[in-house]
């Protein structure tokens, strides 16, 4: 037990400053009401589902949960269940295996709702396109109103997109 | 040249890793694959391949490892009727891999157990298989309901829980069935093919050297060693293709590296699944300090794209070397300290001895591999059984333990961490000087090549036929998810629900790597 308290002792806070939203990373126009904003905004609660990726862009969810990133400390909270969320957070082409689970998903989250793309694949189908086996990007199957690029996109990247869903546009 | 394990002849592959392919006749392959198994060589893969392109019918192929090498064998199936006998009573993790190369190829393996479909679910229907020639890749079908007959068990008390194929943490999809009396578990029933996106057929749409980023998105977390066996399977099948010395230096670093940074984020995991969240963010710490270093030293977080075929795309220099071996120094110290705190802590320990276990002789049969395999007492590891540059001259160490519970894999798991640290500061010590990247020589149609890479997780196997104009005719990977996912369902028989996590992470296994 010494040596566990030494060890966090000695480590300190590793937390860095959170990055600001990019609001480059929109792809629709803000949908929500600035009230609905202001409340998801310190408590947003996410729901992750991988609809077929190569398991990439998930070690850098994990990482945003890392005490360097430690996303929980903005209110934004991992749930396990849509039905918990206001937010989905898509990874991957959505393989056609996957499109009735994601639909379902979608329909599954409470209005109001936002989704965030993570990934080339997310965006745009990335190297795996469509196919017999892959409907392609996100958007194909549901609404997004995020897309974040990158193979994987870095930690911050995905807290920059998070952040620019539950940002107000006016 | 005689390939005397089984009394056939075998042509020597080029390429890094001894390697050796044989066509043999289906009325063969049962004599054969008995012969292979008493002399205990492991099944690393099987896949189908249609060549009626190449005025054959259709062929089964199968990687058996042997002491000396690897030995591909090719089976010639009729066109009318692609069909063999099974192999899945003589090793029976060809039971999924069988089924898998009917749902795609549409050959079929008679007397096997098994004839359910296995990575089909809605989106072809059967009887259409995307892996034949006149199949187009853009070729799409309504979505169909995915009826699939999970095994009924019956008792008092006995229920189901269905869980996935969307989990409640940030984790792949699959689905597990599990049949529970009480919280405990009887049985556990896999389903997967959920990722399954087209990733062999779309490989035969590109050139050997586009497949090579395309290989190191098979599964994110091992793409240094997807790269690498892609990399000597095209090297190979353009006729030995030799990369620069220092190019194998440094691809050893990297997969050494991904070794680190995967084995750190899961320890860290496993911490925390018994309620260590201090484990968690110290590991993650760690992780984190090695993904910035991967990045400001190879541009890339998780090393994407540095392997290619004929070596390296990037070198590294002295002073970024030597930041190298400072921060791994570092590293070192830091994991000691942690490993202690983990081996002291009566509750961590409390719940991962004897838990998820899987006995050597159960192993065996399954041919569980990879570190979970050197856990339940199986000691084979590519580096050490076939010791090719750059780890001839490192003398790898082979972790191992026998009893094969989550305790045995996360002490596996702490010993190859250190020795990896120690094989990539012998590896920047020694960086020959040279080149990082020679020109592939043109690749003749009909040519394979075979990559074989011990990645963090177990072996993985590429293997590759070039077709005409330097493109890909059919490119198989597999991952040693294959042979341990079956193995977590024995793994779990007698344990409580709520360890499943704790197992599964123990093991953590690929799903994009399987569904392909
Ligand atoms: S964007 Fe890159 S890392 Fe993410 S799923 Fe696609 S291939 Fe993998």
């Amino acid at each position: 037990m010494y040596q566990l308290l030494k060890q966090i002792a000695k480590t300190g806070i590793k937390t860095e400053e959170a990055p600001l939203a990019d609001e480059t990373l929109r792809v629709l126009q803000q949908r929500l009401q600035e009230g609905i904003l202001k409340h998801l905004g310190r408590a947003l609660a996410i729901r992750h589902v991988d609809a077929g990726s190569c398991n990439g862009c998930e070690l850098e969810i994990h990482a945003t949960n890392s005490p360097y990133y430690n996303l929980e400390r903005l209110g934004i909270k991992f749930v396990a269940s849509p039905r918990h969320a206001d937010m989905l957070l898509v990874t991957g082409p959505v393989s056609r295996h996957m499109e009735t689970a994601l639909k379902r998903t979608y329909e599954a989250t409470p209005d109001p709702k936002l989704v965030v793309a993570i990934g080339d694949c997310g965006c745009d189908g990335g190297i795996f396109g469509e196919s017999y086996a892959s409907c392609g990007r996100v958007a194909n199957v549901i609404p997004v109103d995020v897309a974040v690029p990158g193979c994987p996109p870095t930690p911050l990247a995905i807290m920059q997109g998070i952040l620019a869903a539950i940002k107000s546009q006016s | 040249m005689a390939f005397e394990e089984l009394g056939i002849n075998a042509a020597p592959l080029p390429g890094a890793m001894p390697a050796f392919h044989a066509r043999i006749d289906a009325s063969e392959l049962h004599a054969m694959c008995e012969k292979a198994r008493s002399q205990k060589a492991r099944l690393v893969t099987l896949w189908g391949s249609d060549e009626t392109t190449r005025g054959g019918g259709y062929a089964l192929h199968l990687a058996l490892a042997f002491p000396s090498g690897l030995l591909w064998l090719s089976v010639p199936l009729d066109r009318g009727h692609p069909h063999y006998p099974g192999i899945a009573n003589i090793y029976p993790s060809a039971d999924r891999m069988q089924r898998a190369a009917y749902d795609l190829v549409g050959i079929h393996a008679q007397e096997n157990p098994d004839h359910r479909k296995w990575l089909r679910h809605g989106a072809w229907p059967g009887g259409v298989f995307p892996l034949r020639k006149d199949f187009d890749i853009a070729n799409c079908f309504p979505p169909a309901e995915d009826h699939y007959p999970f095994i009924k068990v019956e008792g008092e008390g006995v229920h189901e829980i269905p869980v996935g194929p969307v989990h409640a943490g940030t984790i792949e999809p699959g689905h597990f069935r599990f049949t529970v009396v009480g919280e405990k578990i009887l049985r556990l029933e896999e389903r997967f093919g959920y990722k399954h996106k087209g990733i062999e057929k779309r490989f035969e749409t590109m050139t050997l050297e586009e497949g090579a980023r395309l290989a190191g998105r098979i599964s994110g977390d091992s793409t240094v060693a997807y790269a690498w066996a892609y990399a000597m399977a095209v090297e190979g099948a353009t006729g030995g293709t030799e990369p620069p010395r220092r190019a194998l230096a440094l691809r050893g670093i990297l997969l050494e590296l991904e070794r680190v940074a995967n084995h750190l984020g899961d320890i860290g995991y496993l911490g925390n699944d018994v309620a260590l969240s201090f484990g968690f963010f110290q590991f993650w710490r760690l992780k984190e300090d090695l993904l910035r270093l991967n990045s400001q030293l190879f541009g890339h977080r998780y090393l994407m794209d540095m392997i290619v075929p004929g070596g390296v795309a990037r070198d590294l220099s002295k002073r970024e070397a030597d930041l190298l071996l400072d921060r791994l120094e570092k590293v070192r110290g830091e994991v000691a300290t942690l490993k202690s705190i983990y081996d002291e802590h009566a509750g961590a320990q409390d719940r991962f001895i004897m838990t998820g276990q899987v006995l050597p002789e159960l192993a065996e049969k399954m041919g569980l591999t990879g570190f979970a395999g050197r856990a339940s007492g199986i000691r084979h590891d590519l580096r050490v059984d076939y010791s090719i540059p750059p780890y001839q001259q490192l003398k790898v160490q082979l972790a191992s333990h026998t009893r094969g519970d989550v305790a045995a894999r996360v002490s596996v798991r702490f010993d190859e961490l250190a020795e990896s640290i120690r094989l990539i500061q012998a590896l920047v010590q020694q960086l020959p000087s040279g080149d990082i990247r020679v020109p592939l020589v043109d690749a003749v149609s009909g040519r394979c090549g075979v990559g074989w890479v011990e990645g963090w997780r177990g072996e993985i196997l590429i293997a590759l036929e070039a077709g005409e104009n330097h493109r890909i005719h059919r490119c198989h990977a597999h991952d040693p998810s294959w042979q341990n996912w079956p193995a977590l369902q024995h793994a779990v028989i007698g344990n409580i629900v709520p360890d499943f996590p704790l197992i599964n992470k123990s093991f953590n296994l690929s799903y994009s790597g399987h569904d392909l």
